[in-house]
């Protein structure tokens, strides 16, 4: 870990200001992946600004009927809060699917949403990779790729998105609010806010440097049943293989979001309507233009059967 | 004392103390955080530096040059160590691979370089300073693709390891049902919890490490081989072990560079090694291909067995060996095993609880499932069928105890096997399809020779002073409970201090060898301080009586306290008697797993041992190792797998992210039965280990509930779902 | 190897390599490199002053900012009941209760605890005077090696008040429901703290007892 200095920020806007000052600053929620990183030095800023401090750790009702998630606000306290459970249940399932008691206790909205990939390629400071390094190649493509990618990658990065939080807030709709180090202030749809790596995978989400997370929005609740669907090797404590999320509404219509597919929650609108009557096609249609891996095509079918073993949980 | 014939009757049989369930004496200090771990020991020396290990960026190759120069010149930084310029000969007889020292690079994250600095941060951050250049090499990092050019490995002797009885061709070509069908397990990791740590201290040629060892003698002994300096002048000190699972059998990186940069750094260092570092650098159970044979008659009788195994390992020796329980565990007069090994450029393999028969069974056991279901016979009776009444393997030698049929018929009563459907794929509950397994378990029981030093302190408190260790096994309370009994005080009177070199030399802990030879050898040395409190106070020390802290004899009472300070030391060994016999434990496994019909994944919903493994000295830590062992048994058959690169020769899911062991969630009710056997072959104690034991079958048995439960084999471990869950039946 | 010149990295990943050093693929972009591309790399370690609570004593320390919790715990207050398994947030030994929750000391900041109050297993009890579920682990043999168990025990009371405060789980069929002690509740929120002893079905025992209930 290399040195760094370390403030604690009062204010969302002197939080944003004092990481767009230094460079080779970085926000600093919980740290379970910063530090993590650190450690390795695969992150290695000069500089943190520890944002425990700037307020935004409650959850507040919307006009428009949503909710206004704080980016500080703990992972064990969203899923905790009732009207989550209640409302958006599939976001606090995703949640205590993730990671474990501890980690949750410190993990942070914000910060989950930032996870970078777990790739082992990723992980090993001896291996080329370009998130990591960019330029230096990608040692995970005809390595062990079991975890990876199967769709959205590229020829430079094959990486996925880890998280779980992230995937039932994209099928929820959810927008990120934030502020940029000038007082800019933005709303990134779910849907936009994880890039695909193309040439740049260094870059795993649209956000500009010293832009702060403020916000998640909850649009009004949708009803429907809420299922997450976590499929990995061992019981609990570990990345998901494939997960779903789903909302499935009275009249059989399905909202599925993916994870451990793609370097981002996927989930395409256009061939959701129908999953309900024609999943098999529904399905082809979300993942054409796949590229799995000899080691992960077995998660595309996987999806199909973790998203039908969440429909018929539903049933029962 | 020699234990020259087999145990008559003796104290033992009428234990008061020995036998009954104790908690352990060692668990106030471990559920307090009070009992000191290798790295944790501030007081044992002042002035503490840290050392920080860097590892090998390529499994195979040499490094042409380190520059040292930026990581010297980082705040704090006392000192580096590195492997071009450290001369020593950097392995033991016991080690496989070189642990440090030259130029060569042998397998990935061997250690190269050790940073000492005076925090463990700065150590850290200059580590990542060195720059080193390699030339690297092609390396064979490809296991199947070299096993079938593979050798014989080298067995008893140097001889070649293979052995066969009858005509094994002829009559497996001849049988009326065959089973052949070839598994593969892969490599694995020890994934103790605590990592491998030191503190070396040097005073003039005086080096005192404490350390994290399981076996202090032999790693006395290696030490000065590995530095090349006399073992005299080195004492090992491990009190508590935080898991080894023969992961700490022998010494490591993490001993040789701290005495190397306590030396450089003319102070104390201390040491751990990293835990992304473990997988690589140190050592690892080996992965196997097994191909098994077997022919029956048609109701059962096996007439033909061949076991053949193949591995790898960075020397071409000391693989792991699948086939070590066949020769044993069924009748059959036509048999065959063999043994191959492969020169790899991997890390070093090395033992892993039970080695050789661990994986075995996860292959053997399941063949006779798989045999079972080709016969139409239940798998229990296919095995109580095929029970020898002598070695198989050697009809000559007999079985010291054996009483595996009890095992698997008191089993299959108390799980409710008569409740499995042979036919698989028919249980549902709701989207999970439910099934059974059972497998047969054996592992041998060894002994070695082991001493101790037992001691009156004048109050009446015995001391047992012995080099043994606890590594989570429970030496601690048997040990005390061995003492108690021996010396007729109650447990509260005993203290039991271990782990030091400087005490006598005892078995140590491996091989399932601990309990069995150490609390021997610590009855050894409680029978001659009997003798010399007899001699000191003026009787014959075998004849009296010990009980409740005091002495009779005729018609004479003193107290234990009279005999005021004395101290005896007393050593086991083990006789030629032994060798006209097997001595080895046996177990019945059953498991209930659930496989989710759409995705695959396998649920544990419960297992049972039960075992046969003579005296249980204490019940309740040998249920523990056995439950641990399943837990081990089940992580080697749904998950653990140390994820081989080809291109560039490594295990890259080097971390505890990576390499999934179960967690609390993947672990349901775990039963364990002991059936109260003796085995006057073993030791005076007629007490055997568990520890290996319990990992020798649970494996198979979760496969065998899975393809149960599903109708779907998989051979090829661990069993996760994408292999099989595509041919799951169809839900309707 | 000559920095990235001499075994030319390819886009694949993988490339055929040359005789003696075969270059068998991307080759590390090692430390080296990663140095050099770094020249800010030896910043001085700064240091700051740090006062939290632990088990109910005010500390004082002054630290390089880089020092985990854990390590302030065990390198500098000397207090190694609390374990290093792995330091990177994936085995649980290191759990301790920060603000009566339990978090992962290793992957938290000393100065992240300004003004915390921080409890380890040496202020849950002393081999003198138990706290009840440390009496329970010996009771039930909720351990082997003992490493793992400092974190265990840390975990298992915090469960229990977390259950008690209705934190919900992914062992609930109904996510909306109070949570209960039950088997599967305390395997699954104990899934955090690895234990390759497998000493897990004696640790839900003695967890089920101290909470009360019945196996
Ligand atoms: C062993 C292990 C297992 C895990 N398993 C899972 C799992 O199964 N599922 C899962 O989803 N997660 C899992 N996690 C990941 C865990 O959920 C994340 O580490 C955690 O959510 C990160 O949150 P944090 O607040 O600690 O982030 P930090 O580590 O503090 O920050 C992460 C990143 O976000 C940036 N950042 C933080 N806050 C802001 C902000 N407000 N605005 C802009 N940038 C910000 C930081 O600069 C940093 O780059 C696991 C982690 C570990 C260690
Ligand atoms: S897949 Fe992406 S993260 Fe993994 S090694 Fe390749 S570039 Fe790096
Ligand atoms: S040491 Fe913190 S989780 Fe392993
Ligand atoms: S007791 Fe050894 S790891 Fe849990």
């Amino acid at each position: 870990m290399k040195s760094f200095t370390y403030e604690r920020a009062k204010t969302p806007a002197e939080a944003a200001g004092s990481v767009a000052k230094a460079s080779g600053a970085k926000f600093l929620a919980g740290g379970t992946n910063l530090l993590d990183l650190m450690k390795l030095e695969i992150e290695t800023p000069t500089h943190l600004v520890d944002v425990q401090d700037i307020g935004l750790d409650t959850i507040e009702k919307t006009k428009d009927g949503g909710l206004r998630i704080g980016a500080l606000v703990t992972n064990t306290a969203l899923a905790s809060d009732q009207r989550i459970r209640r409302d958006y249940g599939v976001l606090s399932r995703a949640i205590v699917a993730g990671a474990s008691g501890q980690l949750r206790n410190k993990a942070t909205t914000a910060g989950n949403l930032l996870q970078r990939t777990r790739c082992p390629y990723f992980y090993d400071t001896n291996m080329a990779c370009n998130k990591r390094q960019p330029g230096s190649g990608c040692a995970a493509i005809q390595g062990y790729s079991r975890q990876l990618g199967v769709i959205g990658t590229s020829d430079s990065c094959i990486a996925t998105y880890p998280g779980d939080m992230a995937i039932a807030l994209r099928v929820l709709d959810a927008t990120i609010a934030t502020v940029k180090p000038d007082g800019a202030t933005r709303t990134i749809a779910m849907a936009d806010f994880h890039r695909l790596p193309g040439d740049t995978p260094q870059f795993d989400t649209v956000l500009e440097r010293g832009e702060l997370i403020t916000h998640v929005d909850l649009p009004r609740p949708i009803g429907g049943q809420h299922v997450y669907r976590k499929v990995r090797d061992r019981a609990s404590y570990a990345f998901a293989l494939v997960s779903v999320a789903a909302v499935i509404q009275p009249d059989g219509k399905v909202r599925a979001a993916f994870g451990g597919m793609a370097p981002k929650p996927w989930r395409v609108e256009a061939g959701e309507a129908g999953l309900h009557e024609d999943p098999a096609a529904a399905m082809e249609t979300i993942f054409s233009g796949a590229r799995p891996t000899e080691d992960n095509a077995f998660k595309i079918p996987l999806a199909q059967r973790a998203l039908a073993s969440a429909v018929a949980q539903t049933r029962s | 004392m020699e234990f020259k014939a087999p145990a008559e009757t003796n104290l033992f049989d009428t234990a008061k103390i020995v036998g009954k369930s104790t908690p352990r004496i060692d668990g106030p200090l471990k559920t307090t955080g009070t009992a000191p771990y290798a790295y944790e020991r501030h007081d044992v020396v002042a002035n503490q530096a840290y050392g920080y290990v860097l590892g090998s960026a390529i499994a195979k190759g040499r490094i042409t040059s380190m520059d040292v120069s930026e990581a010297l010149a980082a705040p704090g930084v006392i000192t580096v160590v590195t492997s071009p310029d450290s001369d020593i000969p950097g392995i033991s007889s016991m080690n496989n691979a070189r642990l440090f020292g030259g130029s060569e690079i042998a397998h990935y994250h061997q250690a190269i370089a050790c940073v000492v600095a005076e925090t463990f941060e700065q150590a850290r951050s200059a580590a990542a300073l060195i720059r080193t250049k390699y030339d690297r090499e092609q390396g064979r990092f490809d296991f199947p693709a070299l096993a079938p050019g593979a050798p014989l490995a080298k067995g008893r002797g140097g001889k070649p390891d293979e052995a066969s009885l009858g005509d094994f061709d002829g009559a497996f070509a001849a049988s009326a049902v065959k089973l052949d069908a070839t598994y593969t397990t892969p490599d694995e990791s020890h994934a103790m919890m605590e990592p491998h740590a030191t503190i070396a201290a040097w005073e003039g040629d005086q080096l005192t490490l404490w350390t994290s060892n399981q076996m202090i003698a032999w790693g006395k002994k290696s030490m000065g081989e590995a530095l090349g300096i006399d073992p005299e002048n080195i004492r090992l000190d491990s009190p508590y072990i935080g898991g080894g699972f023969g992961g700490k059998l022998f010494i490591r990186a993490d001993v040789l560079v701290a005495a190397l940069a306590a030396k450089a750094a003319k102070r104390p260092v201390k040491v751990a090694l990293q835990r992304p570092l473990m997988a690589n650098n140190t050592t690892h159970r080996h992965a196997t291909i097994q191909r098994i044979r077997i022919g029956a008659q048609t109701d059962g009788k096996i007439t033909a067995i061949a076991h053949e195994n193949w591995s790898g390992n960075i020397n071409g020796e000391d693989g792991e060996n699948g086939t070590l329980q066949t020769p044993v565990l069924y009748a059959g007069a036509n048999r065959k095993t063999a043994n191959y090994i492969a020169t790899l450029d991997l890390p070093e393999g090395n033992a892993m609880r039970a080695p050789g028969e661990a994986p075995g069974h996860m292959a053997l056991e399941v063949a006779m499932d798989e045999l079972a279901e080709k016969l139409g016979i239940d798998p229990i009776e296919l095995r109580i069928r095929n029970e020898p009444t002598s070695v198989p393997s050697k009809p000559e030698k007999r079985f010291s105890d054996r009483n595996l049929v009890r095992c698997l018929r008191e089993g299959s009563q108390r799980f409710g096997w008569s409740d499995r459907q042979a036919e698989p794929g028919k249980v549902r509950d709701g989207q999970w399809l439910v099934g059974m397994g059972v497998a047969a378990g054996y592992r041998a029981a060894p002994t070695m020779k082991s001493a101790a030093r037992v001691r009156l302190d004048g109050s009446g408190k015995v001391i047992v002073e012995t080099d043994m260790t606890d590594i989570g096994t429970g030496s601690y309370t048997i040990i005390a409970q061995t003492a108690a009994e021996t010396m007729g005080v109650s447990l509260d009177r005993v203290v039991v201090t271990l782990g030091d070199s400087r005490f006598p030399a005892s078995s140590g802990s491996g091989g399932q060898w601990g309990a069995a030879s150490s609390t021997a050898g610590v009855y050894a040395a409680c029978v001659n301080l009997r003798r010399a409190i007899g001699e000191k106070m003026g009787f014959n020390g075998d004849d009296a009586v010990f009980a409740d802290g005091r002495i009779r004899t005729g018609n004479q009472v003193v107290d234990l306290a009279d005999a005021g300070s004395l101290s005896a030391d007393g050593e086991i060994t083990f006789g030629e008697f032994k060798r006209g016999y097997d001595v080895g434990t046996y177990a019945a496994h059953f498991a209930e797993v659930a496989v989710n019909a759409y995705t695959g994944e396998a649920r544990i919903r419960r297992m049972l041992a039960v075992c046969d493994a003579g005296r249980i000295l204490n019940p309740l830590s040998a249920r523990s190792q056995v439950i641990g062992a399943m837990v081990m048994a089940a992580g080697a058959a749904l998950m653990e797998e140390l994820a081989v690169d080809k291109r560039f020769g490594l295990f890259i899911n080097h971390d505890l992210a990576g390499y999934e062991v179960p967690v609390h969630a993947d672990i349901t009710r775990q039963d364990v039965v002991f059936l109260d056997t003796l085995d006057p072959i073993i030791s005076p104690m007629k007490a055997k280990g568990v520890g290996e034991l319990g990992i020798c079958g649970p494996g198979a048995a979760i496969a065998n509930a899975i393809y149960n439960a599903t109708g779907v084999r998989v051979r090829d471990y661990p069993i996760t779902l994408d292999k099989y869950f595509e041919k799951l039946p169809t839900i309707a | 190897m000559n920095g990235k010149g001499e075994l030319a990295v390819s886009r694949r990943g993988v490339i055929v390599g040359g005789t003696s050093a075969v270059a068998l693929a991307s080759l590390p972009a090692s430390g080296q490199e990663r140095a050099q591309a770094q020249p800010s790399a030896s910043m001085p370690p700064a240091a700051m002053p740090v006062a939290f609570e632990v088990n109910g004593a005010p500390v004082e320390l002054t630290l390089d900012t880089r020092t985990t919790l854990l390590d302030a715990l065990r390198e500098h207050l000397k207090l190694t009941g609390t374990k290093k398994g792995c330091d990177h947030g994936q085995c649980g030994a290191c759990t301790v209760i920060v603000n009566g929750q339990r978090i992962n000391s290793c992957l938290s900041l000393a100065v992240q605890h300004q003004g915390d109050t921080v409890k380890t297993i040496e202020g849950l009890g002393t081999p003198a005077n138990l706290h009840p579920m440390q009496a329970a682990f010996i009771k039930h043999d909720g351990y082997q090696c003992g490493y793992c168990t400092p974190g265990q025990i840390c975990s298992a009371v915090a469960v229990l008040d977390e259950i008690k405060a209705g934190v919900p789980s992914h062992a609930q069929d109904d996510i909306t429901a109070k949570p209960r002690v039950t088997s599967d509740e305390l395997r699954e929120r104990m899934s955090g703290n690895i234990c390759r002893c497998g000493a897990y079905s004696n640790i839900a025992e003695a967890i089920l007892e101290t909470a009360g209930a019945k196996a």
